[in-house]
């Protein structure tokens, strides 16, 4: 089972990367691009069958130490 | 003589100056590797210093926070004891939460590297006692992560306590944009003023064959009463 987690700054917290690309995009003349945010990805392979475990131990890593909550929002999704 | 524990994480790099800016004002120094779980005893101050803990993989700070001696210094701090957080340091301690805020990276996406003029805003707590409200100083920042984010309530709270100690300004003292920090700040401290953290390396501001010795006076107010 993986479990994928996806690491975003909150809405409203400046994403100074994010600008950047879409600085780039406009410079390359990509229309219509109207915002970029820039997270990371981290994918984790679980040894347990149960979903529901595994949704709960990654919540808690991503609480804990994936994520930095005052800065940055996650979303975990499970693959079998 | 003041005894002073300085931490060293894989990847710091500051270690040795703080060291000897602190053996140089009379100290005694201690380097405290990170898989210790206790701080040696007696001590006056605990510094984290600069450097890139962990290569700053996952987030500037993120994996130290998960160092045995981590949990030494949050009993350390929370029974009263004076930590100081330079630069990496700083983000260290905004990851374990002795700091409220979180450290970005800079606005400009640039490494940032140069003397850079800082203005003291509160000077009611032992880390700036030495100098007078509104003094700037010149001290080198090094930084890639150091746009300061607190959101509104908790700035709010911050200037309400007078824990914002620091900010980037020019020559003149008017606030300067240098890394995307909200109102500029450049170091604070916790509400009981025992916790400090800046992203400004005063360990590499104190001799003037360096450019500055402006400091001396902060490294020399921790160790004072």
């Amino acid at each position: 089972m993986k479990a994928i987690v996806n690491i975003f700054l909150k809405d409203g917290v400046l994403d100074p990367q994010g600008k950047a690309i879409h600085h780039a995009l406009d410079a390359m003349n990509f229309e219509g691009v109207e915002d970029v945010r820039m997270g990371k990805q981290i994918v984790l392979k679980l040894s347990t069958t149960s979903k529901e475990k595994a949704l709960d131990e990654v919540e808690k890593m991503a609480q804990e130490i994936l994520a930095n909550t005052v800065i940055e929002d996650y979303t975990i999704e499970i693959v079998e | 003589m003041r005894s002073i524990a300085i931490l060293q994480f894989p990847g710091t790099n500051c270690d040795l100056d703080t060291k000897y800016a602190f053996e140089k004002l009379g100290c005694k120094t201690q380097i405290v590797w990170h898989k210790e779980t206790t701080l040696p005893t007696n001590i006056d101050l605990v510094v984290i210093p600069g450097g890139f803990s962990y290569g700053d993989y996952l987030r500037a700070g993120a994996i130290a926070k998960f160092s045995p001696i981590i949990r030494a210094v949050v009993e350390y701090a929370d029974s009263g004891g004076r930590v100081l957080g330079i630069c990496n340091g700083f983000q260290i301690l905004t990851e374990i939460g002795l700091l409220e805020g979180a450290l970005k990276r800079n606005i400009n996406l640039h490494f940032i590297s140069k003397l850079q003029s800082i203005k003291v805003i509160n000077s009611d707590n032992a880390f700036l006692q030495k100098y007078e409200e509104g003094k700037i100083l010149y001290i080198p920042i090094a930084h890639a992560d150091g746009n300061y984010y607190i959101d509104d309530s908790g700035y709010k709270k911050l200037k309400e306590n007078g824990q914002i100690l620091l900010q980037y300004t020019d020559a003149r003292g008017e606030r300067e944009i240098v890394n995307g920090s909200v109102d500029s700040i450049a170091g604070i401290c916790n509400r009981d003023r025992n916790v400090f953290g800046l992203m400004p390396h005063p360990e590499r501001a104190i001799e003037s064959i360096l450019g500055s010795e402006d400091g001396v006076k902060m490294l020399e107010g921790l160790i004072s009463e």
